[in-house]
């Protein structure tokens, strides 16, 4: 019940939050939705399933590259499409690492992935002709809600993940509306009036705040399900699973697959306020901060890779701002976590609550 | 080539520290790369100033050397911090490696800031040997020499002396070593302080050859790891191999095809965890 009221709350303080005309800290909150859906991913894999990846940066950056090419190179402007290519992308990408990364569990899962996600870095790297390189690759401002109709007739026959994003749309469509209404333009134009503050603080942030949403909601149903259920009893006992009928590869693949989808997808939405896909997205210690994220907020909790990516990033900039040091006192408190409180700050909450009942 | 092997000496160095300390703490090390940087920082320091004390050139690599024993004093403070997490899952004990690696770039930056450090002069000071065509810098085959020292002390000191039946007997069965009477927690702490000595000592010999920067660390841990998997967690043989597989490797991308670089390392480190998870060399001694 509680918890119900504190998303709202949650939910109600981030829709507001642009009108209160903070123009730097709604800036500061885009890459959190970003975050926030690519540890919604990471959380199945490791809070649900139990297998620690060291290389989920791989699709962050898969995602992130995938805005890059497509706004870039083929002149793909509406998001709708680049967010599906990304999911896409991440799946083709994770099924064949996937089907190898899920044969091992424990440290030489983590290995594997990590080896997976610096291959792609010196891909990225190397490979000047096709990525930039080291200067990265450009992101050009796409459309949001553009060709509406047409890409939600695509997707038409794919019920379940309609179904959602019709869903998610709604859910923040009135808050949406309210916005668009009082400006000028409606829907379907290219957002090309807006200043670069104004488009990333007006219609990007609803946007990526509607696509977090859908993202916890699809993920939510997920971790409910037989499959997730399924998912939970593998970490728990892998051996007991399988006799009770779970096929635990497949499980494990599936999670993999998933996981990589929602780090696709964050992903695309990252490089947009920036405006640059970098390789250091896909680089190792990259991977590290996004396991660090999760478990900040605590991996035990559905909610707690979404606070992680928060308290993280407002953190971060609150210590950048401070001190050139930020990397040591991030890891002091990576320490701290580690040692004291691996239930994150959710687990901190949870046990405040238990003892004030 | 030879660039390569003197690059696989450097690697064979710091994943054996890994291995170390992986295969009698179970720890698989993110902070080994951290220690390596930090050698490489010390290092430049120290010659610096044996050599405005007025210290004979010649006399470098024993000051580079000391520098590293020097900084392994580290190694009992991380590994008291280490210690509240044995019992732990071993994703945190990578994770609190993983807020070391963080904790020490940091440290770096703040000691000697971001510019590369160089020693330069030093590196040619014992000249450079002409064989055939080629120009090879005599030092190189120094850090060769001492890198292939140091493995066959190992193997002495882990084959051969008491410590070492000590450290064996505790890797393969913490519990049983225990009730025999061996002080565990005493044998951790030098285990630990060993692979960290490694770590420094390896990033204080490369210091000549190559400028000290900050990303060095987080840079080679990747390397060393390609080591370790391919050669095979926990085995020191596989180090060995590991290490001149992925440096002379390495050697030989650099000069047909800079692009594949690193990516041929890891895909041939995909494809030893792909065939052979255990390693090339299965895990025979700590």
């Amino acid at each position: 019940m509680s918890l119900r009221l504190a998303v709202a709350a949650a939910l109600g303080a981030l829709a507001l939050f642009p009108l209160a005309g903070r123009d730097y800290y709604a800036t500061l909150m885009l890459p959190f939705f970003g975050y926030g859906i690519a540890l919604l991913g990471l959380n199945l894999l490791f809070g649900t399933t139990g297998l620690l990846s060291f290389g989920h940066a791989l699709f962050v950056a898969l995602g992130a590259y995938t805005a890059a090419f497509l706004t870039s190179k083929l002149g793909v402007l509406d998001l709708e499409v680049i967010l599906m290519a990304a999911a896409v992308a991440g799946a083709v990408i994770a099924l064949p690492t996937g089907l190898l990364c899920v044969r091992y569990v424990r440290i030489y899962f983590g290995m594997l992935t990590l080896a997976f996600g610096m291959l792609f870095y010196s891909f990225l790297l190397k490979f000047y002709a096709v990525t930039g390189g080291d200067e990265g690759m450009r992101v050009l401002r796409p459309r949001l809600l553009g060709l509406a109709w047409a890409s939600f007739g695509k997707v038409e026959f794919l019920t379940g993940p309609f179904y959602y994003y019709s869903l998610a749309v709604l859910v923040l469509g009135a808050v949406v509306m309210w916005r668009i209404v009082r400006s000028p333009f409606g829907l379907g134009l290219a957002w090309t009036s807006f200043g670069k503050v104004e488009f990333l603080t007006g219609p990007f942030y609803y946007y990526s705040l509607a696509v977090l949403v859908l993202g916890a909601v699809v993920m939510w149903r997920i971790v409910r399900s037989p499959f997730g259920l399924g998912l939970r009893a593998i970490r728990e006992n892998a051996g007991k699973a399988e006799f009770t009928g779970v096929d635990v590869r497949r499980y494990r693949l599936s999670a993999f697959v998933v996981a990589a989808v929602f780090g696709a997808v964050g992903g695309a939405l990252l490089p947009i306020p920036t405006g640059l896909a970098d390789p250091l997205l896909a680089y190792w210690t990259h991977s590290g901060n996004l396991v660090f994220m999760l478990l900040l907020g605590g991996f035990g909790n559905f909610f707690g890779p979404v606070l992680g990516a928060f308290v993280f990033i407002v953190l971060q900039d609150q210590v950048m701002s401070i001190t050139q040091y930020w990397r040591f006192v991030f890891g002091a408190i990576l320490a701290v976590v580690v040692v004291f409180f691996p239930q994150g700050l959710t687990g901190l909450l949870d046990r405040r609550q238990r003892a004030g009942t | 080539m030879l660039g390569g092997v003197f690059h696989a000496a450097v690697l064979f160095l710091v994943a054996a520290g890994l291995q170390l300390v992986f295969g009698v703490q179970k720890i698989l090390n993110l902070a080994c790369g951290s220690f390596y940087a930090l050698g490489a920082y010390a290092g430049v320091s120290a010659v610096s100033w044996a050599l405005a004390a007025g210290a004979p050139p010649p006399i470098f690599p024993l000051v580079l050397v000391g520098a590293g024993l020097g900084l392994a004093l580290v190694g009992p403070v991380i590994e008291r911090l280490l210690r509240t997490i044995y019992d732990r899952d071993e994703s945190f004990q990578l994770l609190l490696t993983f807020a070391l690696v963080l904790m020490f770039e940091d440290v770096i930056r703040f000691v000697w800031g971001t510019a590369p450090h160089q020693l330069s002069s030093a590196y040619l000071v014992y000249g450079q040997l002409r064989v055939g065509g080629l120009v090879i810098p005599v030092y190189n085959l120094v850090v060769i020499a001492a890198g292939g020292a140091i493995a066959a002390l190992m193997g002495f000191l882990l084959a051969r002396t008491r410590f070492g039946r000590i450290v064996r007997a505790t890797a393969e069965n913490r519990g049983m070593a225990e009730a025999m009477g061996v002080d565990v927690s005493r044998v951790y702490v030098r285990v630990f302080t060993l692979g960290v000595a490694l770590g420094t000592v390896g990033g204080a010999l490369v210091i000549p050859a190559t400028a000290a920067v900050n990303e060095m660390g987080i840079d080679l841990i990747v390397e060393a790891f390609a080591v370790v998997v391919i050669g095979g967690l926990g085995s020191m043989r596989g180090a060995v191999a590991g290490a001149l597989i992925v440096g002379i490797m390495r050697a030989v991308a650099v000069a047909t095809y800079p692009e594949v670089e690193m990516l041929a390392i890891y895909v041939v480190v995909i494809a030893v965890l792909v065939l052979r998870p255990a390693g090339l060399f299965a895990k025979a001694a700590a």
